[in-house]
């Protein structure tokens, strides 16, 4: 170690005990992160109803008649690579190269497309077949439940698309990778609850 | 060396600080886990590999640890200073979704168990 770093250690120690407020980046993150757990305090809320009502069939069909594993395991990978790119990008943009942001950008919003199609599609064939969400409460817990995720997915698309055109039309200054930031977290907790709705709805019905 | 001069630099409050502990090693090893752990829940529930009465805690096992990969390597939830806040938020955070899941299903079970059977019409 030099005497250099040493420096630096000490220095950086003082400036944690009389820094004042913390940086803006900080703070926004710590604002936004409360957001997202609230988010999933509601989210919870959907899956206790969805646990108490999944037996609840009426009659009607059951999820392991209904749900199609091919399709969910093709959800959650796209849902997962779309995560990935999206650091990536968020990874490109703190390090000021914008070109390389949307080069990230694309895949995570044809990923995150994709991902809609098939839920929207699967929507319309359980409809179809006569298991829309008036069939029975089990039914009606499992589009409360997906749907809600599925339309935080529309809403973090739309997100997106304003972020690319914002890093095109301001460049990479503060406050766009700030929001950035908040975007890149929106998506990655979309993935953690998609766990929690990959695991408690579809994987517990169809074993 | 360069993260730290720029530190020394920073002494105003409020600016800017660029210190990533993000990196494409960390994303990728993140992906990687990730993938492992899906494709591990999807195995157990469509195969007899786990003891069956025991595949749903399989199954709970396997997403908590997914949702662990995902806020250590994707949203980057570290034991640093910066993360102190972050941690006591998301364990309150826990402790509300636990208390609302856990409590309705023993809650509406409890109920469901002491209900006079129906008369059927």
């Amino acid at each position: 170690m030099t005497t250099a770093t040493i420096e630096a250690a000490s220095n950086r120690l003082a400036h944690q005990r009389d820094s004042g407020p913390a940086p803006t980046r900080i703070v926004v993150a710590y604002g936004f992160w409360i957001f997202i757990l609230s988010d999933i305090v509601m989210f919870s809320a959907l899956f206790a109803a969805y646990a108490v009502l999944a037996g609840n069939t009426a009659g009607g069909p059951t999820g392991a008649d209904l749900f199609n594993v091919r399709n969910v395991f093709l959800m959650t990978m796209c849902l997962l690579v779309s995560s990935y790119t999206c650091g990536l990008g968020a990874l490109s943009a703190e390090q000021r190269k914008p070109e390389r942001f949307l080069i990230f950008a694309a895949p995570t919003f044809v990923l995150g497309a994709a991902f809609l199609f098939l839920e929207i599609s699967e929507f319309v064939g359980m409809i179809d077949k006569g298991a829309g969400p008036s069939r029975s409460a089990f039914l009606s817990a499992f589009f409360t439940l997906v749907g809600m995720h599925g339309a935080h997915v529309s809403a973090g698309l739309i997100w997106l698309i304003y972020m690319v055109a914002q890093v095109v039309a301001k460049g990479l200054r503060a406050a766009v990778l700030r929001r950035l930031l908040c975007f890149s977290l929106f998506w990655h907790a979309l993935d953690i609850v998609w766990i929690g709705v990959m695991t408690l709805v579809y994987l517990m019905e169809v074993q | 060396m360069d993260g730290d001069d720029r530190l020394l630099d920073d002494r105003t409050p409020g600016v800017e600080e660029h210190e990533s502990t993000a990196s494409v090693l960390s994303y990728t090893v993140g992906l990687g886990l990730a993938i492992v752990a899906t494709i591990a829940s999807f195995i157990v529930a469509q195969t007899n590999l786990l003891w069956p009465p025991g595949i749903p805690v399989g199954l709970i096992v396997l997403a908590l640890a997914q949702i662990g990969v995902h806020l250590v390597f994707f949203l980057h939830l570290g034991s640093g200073p910066d993360h102190t806040n972050n941690i006591l938020a998301l364990a309150f955070g826990v402790l509300i979704v636990f208390l609302v899941i856990g409590g309705s299903i023993w809650i509406i079970a409890n109920l469901n168990a002491n209900m006079t059977a129906m008369p059927t019409h």
